[in-house]
């Protein structure tokens, strides 16, 4: 693929190895609404993964909170904070036990959605990522989730 | 342990302790004390049965009880939010005991207040008190919990006795059989659960098919409010009715279990039966919410 002169920014984040199909997802937890410039690129060729998106944003980081959402969406994805052209940092994205106040439970009958009430979930499986909503009980395939915003 | 929310969070042995101090209880080797504890019923959903069965327990621990009913408030309402009534009557009581169709509202309610809780039914979710006193009479009936052949007819998908019977036993190297209409089988993630654990089950058209291997059958109510076609009900009802002629060639201490109220799903003419469990289950229940109400408030010694 021909550089792009998007493909360096001088200050900001690159969220790289995104699984093909999950750039939107991704760009949407991340709130890419605002002043800087956000790059999103879908269905690149991967050497590591096939086919991946990529999301570039300039002069921001990502809160903590942020992170951990976009490790449940796209566990397999990488972090790297950009300083002046140069990685500066490269941050593993890990999937957490406890995924508190970021996934809405699809269950109408739940009580954090009856009472809106902080959701809580439980990390039960890896590959393909499912988590258990902690008041009802029912086990989500990741893909089945929407995310609190 | 504080609080009794759900069969996920029992151990093995937290459910063998349970089944042995209910047994101590029903054998009078044991008489918990609560003279001076309270205890709260709070059934935003009715359930006499439930009901009854938690306040005669309590009672035959000498304990008292109040009895809340009504709608659960919700912060969508106006007035009193549901967190707040739980901790207004936690400063009366010495425990919860809690019924909503709401799903996660026993856990939830175990969040908000100090005292403990225990959950009587949320929802399609658990019901862990039914399935402690479901496998208090597996194991009272059949000597133990271990390698048992079971039977599952009626309502499976809704059915969350089933569900919390089936997720408890799963550690007891069972072999289930589903017995069901088609759009009332067991739930897929239920499924799934036991293909994790190894668990042997296998959907049957009807019951009779595997009687004579199985040790128990368990029975539930098929509601005539799932079908959408009244017509469709009477159809179905008929092919999952368990009467006495199905049941020769049984095995000894084959017994036929049912978390009542039944309606017609157990024909009466196996009542008299020797196969007939389910009015003694019921009976067991009481000694089973015993040990429960007097392990979570400490009455054991
Ligand atoms: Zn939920």
């Amino acid at each position: 693929m021909k550089q792009m002169k998007v493909d360096a920014i001088k200050n900001g984040t690159v969220i790289d190895h995104i699984s093909a199909g999950k750039g939107m997802q991704v760009a949407e937890i991340i709130n890419i609404s605002g002043e800087n410039e956000v790059f999103i690129g879908v269905n690149l060729q991967s050497k590591k993964i096939g086919k991946k998106d990529i999301i570039k944003i300039e002069n921001r980081e990502l809160t903590s909170e942020q992170v951990n959402t976009v490790a449940l969406i796209a566990p397999q994805a990488t972090l790297v904070i950009i300083k002046n052209y140069e990685v500066a940092k490269k941050v593993s994205l890990k999937l957490q036990e406890n995924i508190e106040n970021i996934v809405v439970c699809p269950n109408p009958k739940c009580i954090t959605n009856v009472d809106n009430i902080p959701t809580k979930f439980k990390l039960v499986g890896i590959e393909p990522t499912k988590i258990r909503c902690v008041y009802c009980e029912r086990k989500y395939n990741v893909d089945e989730i929407s995310i609190r915003i | 342990m504080k609080n009794l929310i759900s069969m996920r969070d029992l151990t093995k042995k937290d459910i063998l302790q349970f089944l042995e101090l209910a047994e101590k209880i029903e054998k009078s080797k044991i008489k918990p004390n609560l003279s001076k504890k309270l205890a709260a019923l709070i059934f935003y959903e009715p359930s006499t049965r439930t009901q009854f069965s938690f306040a005669t327990a309590m009672k035959k621990l000498g304990g008292q009880t109040i009895t809340m009913r009504g709608t659960q408030s919700t912060s969508v309402q106006k007035g009193e939010t549901f967190a707040d009534t739980l901790k207004t009557i936690s400063m009366y009581a010495d425990l919860i005991i809690m019924r909503s169709a709401i799903e996660g509202s026993a856990h939830y309610a175990s969040e908000v207040v100090d005292i403990p809780v225990i959950n009587a039914g949320d929802g399609a979710n658990q019901h862990p008190t039914q399935a402690l006193l479901d496998l208090y009479s597996m194991k009272k009936t059949q000597g133990t919990l271990e390698n048992l052949t079971i039977g599952i007819v009626g309502d499976l998908k809704f059915g969350r006795t089933v569900h919390s019977l089936v997720q408890a036993m799963s550690d007891f190297k069972p072999k289930f059989y589903f017995i069901s209409p088609s759009f009332l089988k067991m739930p897929e993630y239920i499924n799934e659960d036991l293909r994790e654990k190894n668990v042997f089950f296998q959907e049957l058209k009807d019951a009779e098919e595997k009687i004579q291997e199985m040790d128990l059958m368990y029975v539930t109510r098929i509601q005539k409010e799932r079908f959408a076609d009244p017509e469709d009900y009477e159809k179905v009802k008929g092919s999952y009715i368990i009467e006495s002629a199905m049941l020769k060639g049984v095995k000894k201490k084959f017994k036929i279990l049912h978390p009542l109220p039944r309606a017609g799903e157990i024909s009466t003419d196996v009542d008299k039966t020797k196969y007939a469990y389910y009015f003694q289950q019921a009976k067991n229940g009481i000694y089973v919410r015993q040990a429960i109400i007097a392990t979570l408030l400490g009455g054991t010694k």
